[in-house]
């Protein structure tokens, strides 16, 4: 697929922001100043990427507990996000969610998940609203190779299949979950195989490829936005870092990590940028360092920001 | 106003809402042309068509994880669970997801979904058929729950907890359904949070709900041969629970009894007892009573499920052992 030079900048600079933000997050977890948990996207920038890119403001995403690039990649707000990392009053969630329940309904995100698999058959009710409504609005659910061993898996793919909701089921298999590598907790290597089960189509692409995963969740999405049901799509990627901020992955055999660092999504988008003349590095560069003084902007948004009010403790628990 | 059974005034609040309200929609195992297990819902689907009325496969994750997210973005489902003993297969869809997403998304979200789901004992249906199991429920905030015990409070709070911004836990007693009452026509809403005084009396007050409230009264009646005078206080929604008409009956009689269907251990009249010993200790005359089923599984032999459901009986020697 020829693609124009302003959607692959759209896409460069996406994974860059998203690799500015998580790199953020390395630092400040590790100086301490934020409390909790973070679950990094590193190395997976390009599913989010090239999956949101087809995606518009009334679409639903649900995401998982390693949710910033999704959150990036649907139109989320940096500064938000981020004051929501330092538990601050003025985050997503007030600061009452942290990295793993940001949520933004408006912009069609319903939320990271700490629960692994949640976020299936939340995105099949999502789906099934906009069939219900007649919106042509779809869903996309992410979730992870470990998520699809999970019975939320088999039952909201059966649903959105036997009902034929506007859904998008796509699966971003890093070979692990947590500190078991794939082979050991599935009997199969393409997840996309499990697909036909549900009497739906699989496909299986190169995760870190963000063409590939543009071309591969556009068919999906809008196989889904014509009516035509679900597709199971697999990205294939590695996260670069462990399971949590924390973790040090020695799980991981050094051989497979260095290989997967050097198929880095963004590198690869470089290259072709600049092969094909799209852009020179000088411009690159500048597009690196726009995202990065964004991340800065946004950590100084959240440093700003007062920590809740302890009021706040009682408050949300209904709605009136 | 007319007659109507318990399983009558549930649909008819349902269908009062559905035809009102064009984002309800109800979904769930075998409720569409089968009219549900246990004939709740017959009619629904003729009268308002399989777009409202769906037939899920059997799966309780997605039931009620679909309704999670339909909720989110302005459906009001409403999941039929067909058994309360099925929630097990659906309790992170609960509890962690419908429960949790409006305070940890900071009060911008909002679940305005009813779980309806039938409990209880007497049927011989044996022990994975027949629970109550309300204070799993009472026991997650973000949740309402509520346990209607005649046919107007069934469809009060049937429209009450559809028209309720939150996951509301819906339990209706099987034994219940077919008790016919009196039950106002058109739009009746009962609130959510508010008792009701069944029998007003002045001797000792029984606390209780669902089946339990009928087998109250009728104990009741008997004492009231014997010139006691109980008074009996149908909670109606569990959570949130109306504390202060609790505490205004204890005032009054001084003796309190706790009658529920579920378990002894950890069954939401301890909650009650604790409440009245924190906030009502100097109105008592007596250590507060529970009369509740006993710690075990469900029997199957109808002479021992008979033992193990509380009964008239039981809670006429509970009352007389206060005097």
């Amino acid at each position: 697929m020829d693609l124009k030079k302003e959607q692959l900048l759209a896409f460069y600079k996406n994974m860059v922001t998203i690799r500015a933000f998580e790199l953020k997050a390395v630092e400040l977890f590790a100086a301490g100043q934020i409390p909790g948990f973070v679950h990094l996207y590193l190395g997976e920038e390009a599913i989010a990427t090239g999956v949101c890119a087809s995606l518009e403001k009334k679409d639903y995403i649900a995401s998982t507990h390693r949710g910033h690039g999704h959150l990036i990649s649907k139109g989320g707000d940096l500064n938000l996000m981020m004051a929501e990392l330092f538990g601050r009053t003025d985050g997503y969630c007030k600061g009452k969610g942290g990295s793993m329940h940001i949520a933004d309904i408006n912009l069609g995100i319903l939320g990271a998940n700490g629960i692994v698999g949640a976020g299936m058959p939340i995105a099949t009710g999502a789906a099934f609203a906009c069939k219900y409504k007649e919106n042509g609005a779809v869903a996309v659910a992410f979730f992870g190779d470990g998520a699809s061993d999970r019975a939320t898996f088999h039952e909201s793919l059966n649903l959105a299949s036997t009902w034929k909701l506007p859904i998008v089921f796509l699966c971003e298999n890093n070979g692990w979950a947590i500190s078991n590598s794939q082979k050991t907790h599935q009997n199969v290597t393409d997840i996309s195989d499990r697909a036909s089960g549900y009497g739906i189509p699989g496909v299986s692409v190169d995760g870190n490829d963000v063409v590939a995963v543009y071309e591969a969740a556009g068919a999906a999405i809008d196989r889904a936005r014509k009516g035509d049901g679900p597709t199971l799509v697999e990205c294939k990627t590695w996260r670069h870092r462990g399971h949590f901020e924390g973790d040090p992955g020695a799980y991981k055999d050094p051989k497979d990590q260095a290989d997967w660092l050097a198929k880095d999504p963004i590198p690869r988008l470089e290259k072709n940028l600049v092969k094909l003349k799209y852009a020179a590095q000088a411009e690159l560069d500048k597009i690196k360092a726009t995202a990065e003084a964004e991340i800065e902007a946004a950590v100084k948004y959240a440093q700003a920001s007062p920590e809740p009010d302890p009021s706040e403790l009682l408050t949300d628990v209904y709605a009136d | 106003m007319k007659q109507m059974t318990y399983a009558e005034a549930i649909r008819d609040g349902m269908r009062v809402e559905m035809k009102r309200d064009s984002n309800v929609y109800l979904a769930g195992e075998d409720v569409a042309q089968f009219g549900g297990c246990f004939g709740v819902t017959a009619g629904l689907y003729d009268e308002l068509g399989p777009k409202r009325v769906m037939n899920t496969p059997i799966s309780e994750a997605v039931i009620v994880g679909s309704a999670v997210g339909a909720a989110l973005v302005g459906l009001r489902p409403i999941a039929e669970i067909m058994f309360v003993d099925f929630m097990g297969c659906c309790m992170d869809e609960l509890f962690n997801q419908a429960a949790k997403m409006r305070y940890m998304n900071g009060g911008k979200a909002k679940v305005p979904m009813v779980v309806r789901t039938p409990c209880g004992a007497g049927m011989g249906a044996a022990a994975q058929h027949s629970q109550s199991v309300e204070s799993w429920f009472t026991h997650i905030p973000g949740v309402k729950t509520v346990m209607p015990s005649t046919p107007a409070d069934a469809k009060g709070l049937m429209i009450a907890a559809i028209r309720d911004d939150n996951p509301v836990m819906y339990i209706e007693h099987k034994q219940l359904l077919p008790l016919a009452g009196d039950v106002p026509e058109g739009e009746y809403v009962v609130p959510l949070g508010k008792a009701d005084i069944k029998r007003t009396g002045s001797d000792v007050t029984i606390i209780a709900w669902s089946w339990m409230l009928q087998k109250a009264l009728a104990a009741a009646d008997e004492l009231a041969k014997k010139g006691i005078n109980a008074e009996v206080l149908d909670p109606r929604t569990l959570v949130p629970l109306d504390k202060d008409a609790i505490l205004k009956s204890v005032a009054k009689t001084g003796k309190l009894l706790i009658v529920h269907e579920e378990v002894r251990t950890s069954g939401f009249g301890g909650e009650i007892a604790a409440i009245v010993c924190e906030e009502g200790f100097d109105y008592l005359d007596a250590p507060i009573k529970r009369v509740t089923s006993p710690d075990t599984p469900i029997p199957f032999a109808p002479i021992l499920e008979s033992a193990f459901i509380p009964s008239e009986e039981k809670i006429i020697k509970a009352v007389e052992g206060f005097f």
